[in-house]
């Protein structure tokens, strides 16, 4: 009856941060449905976008995260009046941020997924696991978290030439 | 070490079918601090429930994670559940592995990999959660009414009848609003006065309503339950109390040809008046900008006549504090002015009508005025400009509504009803005149509004055009109508006597004002926000405030009165308990963290942020810190993603709870 599952060589994780109004319900409403999505991500559940610190993402990133999904509701429908513009505003800036750090921001999606659209929902899990697939595995942030007891000694060229220049 | 429980719930076979239960139960009891660990075919069921209650006495728990269907499902279940077993219920978390798990996949290792990893997540999420109480905050059963229209009087009139105290504060010296307007009603063409009055008497005579007219709302303090509201009494120069309403005074008195606003200005009045005859409460105020007693010291004729002696030139604003519960916001509306461009507004004026210059075009609530058997024609429709009878008469539809160049865009809902009303009105009134209406579409959605529209074309003869008009321009004493017949695709072109036109419905001036020491929300026009546009269509979201009638959209009356009782009897369950209680989900201030930076305050949707002065013991004032209300905090948790010290923390969604999830990872 299923169609021959393809074995991949490397699964993704995916970490979801949603809120609990909105794409939670609408994740809910994809289960309810019986829609299929690849198992790969692990869905959070915050009361609203805008309690999503962007530590988060950096951390999820450092656990091993090889994607990250955030979600809440449409520009308009939060249920805390304005939480999810504060969010909006908060990860425009954040996501310039992650660019200049180095990360490939097609790791990282946000989205507005409404409690009707558990469609979209599988649709934009589905897709990001693809896409992160794709890419391969997230180490640069693994790395940085072995590396997070730095000495502080000055042992690479680029920083040597660094530390001249300033 | 913690002791945690885990169940994991084959929900029949909704779950068990693709995860296998077993194996998840068996993996979470090697997770450290485990304490327990089982599966069972119902959890929710009433053995499944006292299966958790009997583990958490027998196994001493600190925490438990169900892993079952959705915590929107059954995470009450299990908390009412924890907290019978004498646990606290945030001490209970829900794995979902039913709706985001067993129903989405279909590979039984791959979903039970994945149910194991979503309860390890939880459990160390768990071990993180706090003992939560519920919070509860005191309530002052006495509600405000700000607006006494017929909004603001139902509104009162219904919470009043419940036995609670009302107050309400109207801004003109007589409540009644603008339904004390009008003439007739639609769809029934009652007299507005007659469905009115009694009601304004009633609530004059309330024992529970105190009544404040010629008042303003001067400041709000504090939160669901328990505002403090000061109200600002404007000087009357009459005592109310020694006042008896004979009405000699305004007799007497010299100053007689001031513009009564009541009258849209075409009625006068004295400088010492009650806008209407039939004014509640029946006091008359002095217009001190008219008074002469006020302008040169001389006069003080009202005074002299005045057999109580109610008369008191030396009477002053008053302040008054009111200990309040629930505010009901009934401010209502105001037609929107073609005399001017409104200053400093997005707003066009409609040059193209003549702004106002034009005698003769007028507006609806101005055409009330001359049809009220109680107005200054006394209910003669007339021309303002010479008295004479118009014999043709052209009303416009929709001067302001759905006109997005002129600045709105929304429908005034009103108009096309009251226009139809308009031409019966005329038609009783000049038999011999003929109306014409210029509209684009006829929406008459209500009870009996359809067939009173079609009536006043059946019935009545009015003729209507649809199309827009261009222009307005006087010929001799008559106002030519330049306009387009869409329908047969032709320039029309009438010579009017009279123009009377359909001008928007917009909030009341300065409605912004109010609504920010409210600390409510309006949209780009000013009106009033509701908290959600279809289930929650009377409340704000600034918990304890309700809105009713026009100031939140364009309504009519048996809409406004609807809302008007809706919004009282939200009123009525809020003081249906002495206490309240709420969800402890709610943001909580680390003051010794917390550098008084109060970006929480800027993003704070629902005001909750306060600044707290800490001083030592002599007084002195040691630093200001923020402070959320408990009662006030909507719990969204935007202002613990904005603090840069992390001083901010929300129960039950704080950063060690989720990065402990997230290192579970």
């Amino acid at each position: 009856m299923h169609p021959e599952k393809q074995k991949h060589d490397f699964e993704p994780k995916i970490i979801a941060f949603v809120c609990t109004w909105c794409t939670y319900a609408g994740a809910d409403l994809a289960g309810t449905s019986r829609m299929q999505y690849p198992s790969n991500v692990r869905v959070l559940k915050f009361p609203c976008t805008g309690r999503i610190d962007p530590v988060f993402i950096l951390k999820a990133f450092q656990q091993g995260a090889d994607g990250v999904l955030v979600s809440g509701c449409h520009p308009g429908d939060c249920h805390y009046i304005a939480g999810n513009f504060h969010a909006r505003r908060r990860f425009a800036t954040f996501r310039k941020l992650l660019e200049f750090v180095g990360v490939d921001l097609q790791r990282l999606q946000f989205s507005w997924v409404s409690a009707a659209e558990g469609g979209k929902w599988v649709e934009m899990v589905t897709d990001l696991t693809e896409r992160v697939r794709g890419m391969g595995p997230m180490v640069e942030f693994k790395e940085l978290a072995m590396e997070e007891q730095w000495s502080g000694a000055i042992n690479t060229e680029e920083l040597k030439e660094a530390y001249e220049a300033i | 070490m913690s002791r945690i429980g885990v169940f994991v719930c084959h929900c029949g076979e909704n779950i068990s079918r693709t995860v296998d239960v077993e194996r998840v139960a068996r993996a979470a009891e090697k997770i450290s601090g485990v304490a327990y660990a089982c599966d069972y075919k119902y959890m929710c069921s009433d053995p499944g429930q006292n299966l958790l209650k009997k583990a958490v006495s027998e196994h001493n728990l600190d925490g438990i994670v169900v892993a079952a269907c959705s915590p929107r499902m059954h995470e009450k279940t299990f908390r009412k559940a924890a907290d019978a077993a004498g646990l606290n219920p945030y001490l209970v978390e829900m794995a979902n592995i039913r709706e985001h798990c067993s129903w989405v996949h279909e590979d039984k290792e791959e979903a039970t990999a994945k149910a194991t990893e979503i309860v390890t997540m939880l459990v160390e999420r768990v071990k993180m959660n706090r003992k939560l109480q519920p919070i509860t905050v005191p309530v002052t059963k006495r509600a405000l009414i700000i607006g006494g229209g017929i909004a603001g009087i139902q509104a009162a009139l219904d919470i009043a009848d419940c036995g609670h105290q009302v107050v309400l504060v109207e801004r003109d010296p007589s409540i009644g609003g603008h339904m004390a307007q009008l003439s007739e009603t639609f769809p029934t063409l009652d007299c507005s006065q007659c469905i009115m009055t009694p009601k304004m008497v009633d609530a004059a005579n309330h024992p529970n309503i105190t009544l404040h007219t010629y008042s303003e709302v001067e400041n709000v303090e504090g939160y669901i339950g328990n505002f403090q509201v000061t109200i600002r009494k404007k000087a009357r120069s009459v005592d109310m109390d020694k006042c008896t309403g004979c009405g000699v005074c305004m007799a007497k008195c010299p100053q007689k040809k001031i513009p009564n606003a009541f009258d849209k200005n075409l009625g006068m009045r004295s400088a010492i008046y009650v806008p209407f005859p039939q004014a509640v409460p029946n006091t008359p105020v002095i217009d001190r900008e008219n008074c002469t007693w006020f302008k040169s010291g001389k006069c003080g004729v009202c005074q002299k006549v005045c057999g109580p002696g109610a008369v008191d030139f030396t009477q002053e604003d008053q302040l008054i504090v009111e200990s309040i519960g629930a505010i009901v916001v009934a401010t209502g509306f105001e037609l929107y002015s073609i005399n001017e461009k409104p200053k400093g507004s997005a707003i066009k004026g409609y040059g193209e009508f003549g702004h106002g210059k034009i005698p003769d075009v007028i507006d609806g609530m101005t055409f009330e005025r001359l049809a009220s058997a109680s107005g200054p024609t006394g209910g003669k429709i007339v021309r303002p400009s010479d008295g004479k009878e118009p014999k043709q008469i052209v009303f416009v539809q929709c001067v302001g509504s759905r006109a997005r160049e002129k600045g709105i865009s929304y429908c005034s809902k009103i108009c096309c009803m009251y226009t139809a009303k308009h031409t019966m009105l005329y038609h009783h009134k000049v038999h011999d005149g003929q109306a014409y209406v210029f509209f684009m579409d006829a929406r008459t959605p209500g009870k009996g509004y359809d067939e009173f529209w079609r009536r006043s074309i059946e019935e009545e003869q009015a003729v209507y055009i649809r199309g827009a008009v261009s222009r307005l321009y006087e010929k001799g004493d008559k106002i030519v109508v330049m306009g387009s017949d869409i329908s047969l695709g032709i320039q029309v072109e009438i010579e009017a006597d009279m123009v009377v036109l359909a001008t928007a419905v917009q909030p009341r001036t300065g409605a912004e004002l109010l609504a920010q020491k409210l600390g409510i929300s309006y949209d780009g026009y000013n009106f009033y926000s509701e908290a959600h546009a279809k289930l929650r269509p009377v409340e704000c979201a600034t918990a304890g405030v309700y809105l009713a009638g026009a100031c939140q959209g364009p309504k009519d009356i048996p809409d406004t009165v609807s809302q008007a009782s809706a919004a009282a009897a939200k009123v009525m369950t809020l003081f249906s308990k002495d206490k309240l209680e709420r969800e402890p989900i709610v943001a909580k201030v680390r003051e010794a963290g917390c550098v008084a930076c109060f970006y929480c305050k800027k993003v704070c949707p629902y005001g909750a942020v306060e600044e707290k002065e800490i001083r030592d013991r002599q007084g002195n004032l040691i630093k200001v810190v923020a402070y959320v209300n408990p009662g006030v905090c909507g719990g969204c948790g935007t202002c613990q993603a904005t603090c840069p010290s992390k001083s901010v923390e929300l129960d039950g969604y704080t950063d060690e709870q989720i990065i402990a999830q997230i290192e579970a990872l």
